[in-house]
């Protein structure tokens, strides 16, 4: 019945939305006003950006964890992407320091640290530069507890390091990491995409029992702005959030992609006239599978979409759980819009990454299926 | 006898046919009766080498005494100290080297400026570093391979990559031997032996390494050298690359810039002890020298020396040269925020490497205010013309998005360009598709 009407919408709109105003692929062209999370019990909010959020949550961190450090290369002076502003200047050089400049020394330390009881709040500068922390991040902080038959933990630890897109970063400042870590069992992996939701997620995963890969997306650091609630809250991990209800179709995605894909959703549902459920994960591991699965099983389609190169992303893996949880509901393929399978190409960024009229296309072709 | 038996395969060299049945023979022995070997040999090596150090009975904590001197030669009036250490170049070597320089600092002054207008997407200056980049570039032959961080223009200039070739890959246009692929300053050419930069720090060390081992096996008469910063020398790649040349004994000239700053970590807060200097000796048994870098003689005679012993000697050197970070750290940072202005001003106006060597010609008569007005004015015209040139330019085809990622397209590769491509003809008013070549071409197929 769906798919019928769909398809005559579809043949009679087909061409006139193929052309409009030139270039604006490279993300929302008008801004899009992305639903701000309501927070209960907030109390006094005040306008923030994304990273003055992160900073706001990090100061809360300090002040109630005597604990707590801050540490990674210039960090001291604020950090490249100020997330760390002011910070040493409240705590103190011994609990917010830069360290020398070794990735691997930073993740190895931040183990330590929380192993002995310390909270620790390390930061890598860029996520394409965790690599040589790889083995302290994949071997140990995540086998920590495991090899130790629970006698010793490294949970305190939050790793936070800036991913993803950001319009010139080319192949090493935009990469997206996150199915390196997602895949490991042990770390959790936390990817926040409103100031509001950045503060929340990063309290609770300071907070939280087990080591934590935040990554925050780096193009939204000035450009997300929110009325963020300046008390002390935290989000839960592992609770996706229904940014957007709907009935024909769920879109999945999380970080600096969900608002590509609310552009995607407001393009569709104007020019298909279909209702589109738009999911943020928020944290990748693990991952709310609940809500997907009860989305899924209710729009019968579905679409994931993310800027890591599409082979071995995240995408698969949510991909095949709804296959074995959701067969029978299906009324399409599931569809994944991702990155190429190549490195990040600096020039070729807009034609790379995934977005809003690539995802369009893929409502598209999913509803009419 | 194992060892003894590797001795002879290296004595065997091109005899393949032999070389393969002893190793295969060697493998054998290995696999059967591991632990024996292994202690006769352990057994033998304790025989073989004597402890270099003494024994002692007075308990005594070592702690850091001797500081390795710094080596320079001219001062900062352009006076050579050791007339006999003076490189002794002719008038028109050292004109093209003080030229080189000057070029670099204009070019990097219009090229910060026009980022800061939106027309490149990002810059990295040299300023304070040009004797560095001169002075170690001019000492090294072109058959010897560079491996570089990102702050070393000058080197590759003066290896003749040309104003043209570095602008074009500033404007990612089609030009660019990268294919627009990476952030400007990220360079790489085959015709003058620079293996392309990439971003992450220190990951060119020891890559460097194998390819200096390569050099040895092959027989040649080169070296490899690798430039990087006292910060990068903070990663563990560093410590890697250092032991392995040592143990490996291979022609590597490791070129340490220390210019104080690493981004916003001042060096004080990035290693304590001797620099990366102090780390070659007793660290890693390296040879090892200090040099001023802002002294374009000194750092020359120390690279020299340092390619002598890293081919005849066939080890490798560890230099570390004294400089100072002038600008900020690229057009992404704003060093104001951590570092004073009379620090930058102590360097910039104190020990500014192009004003001393103008010092050393002025003493020579080889070089007039108006010759400098004019160098100057000339390299402005040849950067400004080249930019224009250069952004009239194509950027490279989309095609080239699924180019080189392997040696030839895998079946996804292929499917995902298809997808591109029929996306684009959908929707070709919506990406920038005129400013990329050969773009109609490929949406007519």
């Amino acid at each position: 019945m769906l798919r019928g009407n769909i398809k005559k919408v579809n043949s009679l709109l087909v061409r006139s939305f193929h052309s409009s105003v030139p270039n604006k692929s490279s993300g929302p062209s008008s801004p899009i006003i992305y639903p701000s999370l309501d927070i209960e019990n907030a109390g006094e909010k005040q306008k923030m950006n994304l990273f003055q959020a992160i900073n706001n949550g990090m100061d809360i961190a300090m002040q109630k964890d005597s604990k707590a450090v801050i540490f990674g290369e210039d960090v001291g002076f604020g950090g490249v992407f100020r997330c760390t502003v002011g910070l040493r200047d409240k705590y103190g050089a011994s609990r917010v320091f830069n360290t020398p400049l070794c990735e691997q020394g930073i993740a190895g330390f931040a183990i330590g640290l929380a192993a002995q009881g310390a909270t620790p709040i390390a930061e890598i500068q860029f996520a394409d530069y965790i690599f040589p922390a790889f083995d302290q991040i994949v071997n140990e902080a995540a086998k920590y507890r495991y090899r130790s038959g629970g006698q010793f933990n490294c949970g305190s630890l939050t790793i936070r390091s800036p991913y993803g897109a950001v319009g010139h970063g080319g192949h090493y400042h935009s990469q997206s990491p996150e199915s390196y870590f997602g895949q490991t069992p042990g770390l959790k992996v936390v990817i926040p995409s409103t100031p509001i939701e950045a503060k929340g997620l990063l309290l609770a995963s300071i907070r939280e029992k087990d080591p934590v890969i935040f990554f925050e997306p780096k193009l939204m650091y000035r450009s997300a702005v929110e009325e963020v609630p300046i008390g002390d809250y935290e989000i839960p991990l592992g609770k996706a959030r229904i940014v957007k209800e709907g009935k024909d179709i769920t879109i999945i995605g999380w970080g600096a992609q969900m608002r590509v894909l609310l552009q995607a959703v407001n393009m569709a549902e104007e020019k298909l006239g279909i209702s589109c459920e738009l999911i943020d994960l928020r944290t990748i591991q693990p991952w709310d599978v609940e809500t997907v699965v009860e989305s899924v099983k209710k729009t019968g389609r579905v679409i994931i979409s993310h800027e890591a190169p599409k082979t071995g992303g995240w995408a698969a893996e949510i991909s095949a759980t709804i296959q074995e949880r959701c067969f029978l509901h299906l009324e399409a393929p599931i569809q994944r819009v991702c990155g190429y399978d190549t490195p990040f190409p600096l020039i070729f960024e807009k034609f790379y990454v995934p977005d809003h009229l690539k995802n369009f296309e893929s409502i598209k072709k999913t509803i009419v299926y | 006898m194992i060892s003894q038996a590797s001795r002879v395969l290296t004595r065997l060299g091109r005899n393949n046919e032999l070389k393969r049945a002893l190793t295969n023979s060697l493998n054998n022995c290995n696999k059967s009766s591991p632990s024996i070997i292994r202690s006769f040999s352990s057994k033998k090596q304790e025989l073989e080498e004597k402890d270099k150090f003494e024994y002692t009975n007075n308990l005594e904590v070592q702690e850091l005494k001797h500081y390795i001197p710094c080596y320079t030669i001219m001062n900062q009036e352009g006076v050579v100290s050791k007339p006999e250490q003076d490189p002794n170049f002719t008038k028109e070597e050292v004109i093209k080297m003080y030229t080189t320089m000057l070029t670099l600092n204009v070019m990097d002054s219009i090229l910060y400026d026009v980022q800061r207008q939106g027309r490149i997407s990002f810059y990295m200056t040299s300023f304070g570093e040009e004797a560095i980049h001169i002075g170690s570039a001019a000492a090294l032959e072109m058959s010897d391979t560079i491996f570089a961080q990102y702050r070393e223009t000058g080197v590759f200039m003066w290896r003749g990559f040309t104003i043209n070739d570095i602008i074009n890959q500033c404007c990612t246009n089609e030009h660019d031997l990268g294919k627009g692929r990476q952030m400007p300053m990220h360079f790489g050419s085959r015709k003058i032996n620079l293996q392309t930069i990439s971003s992450p720090l220190t990951t060119q060390l020891p890559q460097a390494v194998g390819s200096s081992y390569a050099q040895k096996l092959a027989g040649e008469n080169n070296c490899t050298i690798v430039y990087f910063g006292e910060g990068a020398a903070s990663e563990g790649d560093f410590h890697a690359a250092m032991n392995f040349a040592a143990a490996l004994s291979t022609p590597t000239i490791f070129f340490c810039r220390n210019n104080k700053w690493a981004i916003s970590t001042p060096s004080k807060e990035q290693y304590k002890g001797d620099g990366i200097a102090g780390r070659g000796p007793n660290g890693y048994g390296m040879k090892t020298i200090r040099v001023d870098g802002n002294d374009i003689w000194a750092v020359y005679n120390v690279t020299k020396l340092a390619r002598k012993i890293a081919v005849e000697e066939q080890r490798p050197v560890l230099i570390e040269a004294m400089t100072y970070r002038v600008g900020h750290h690229s057009t992404s940072d704003d060093s104001s925020r951590y570092r004073t202005v009379e620090e930058i001003n102590a360097w910039k106006e104190g020990k500014n490497p192009i004003s001393r060597l103008r010092n050393y010609m002025n003493h020579k008569g080889w070089w007039s205010d108006a010759q400098e007005k004019e160098t100057i004015a000339s390299a402005r015209t040849s950067v400004r013309e080249s930019l224009v040139n250069a952004e009239k330019q194509y950027k490279p085809s989309i095609n080239e998005i699924f180019t080189d990622v392997y040696d030839k397209p895998t079946p996804a590769l292929i499917e995902q360009q298809k997808e591109l491509i029929e996306h684009l003809k959908l929707y070709p008013d919506e990406y920038p598709l005129n400013q990329f070549a050969d773009s109609k071409l490929i949406l007519k197929d």
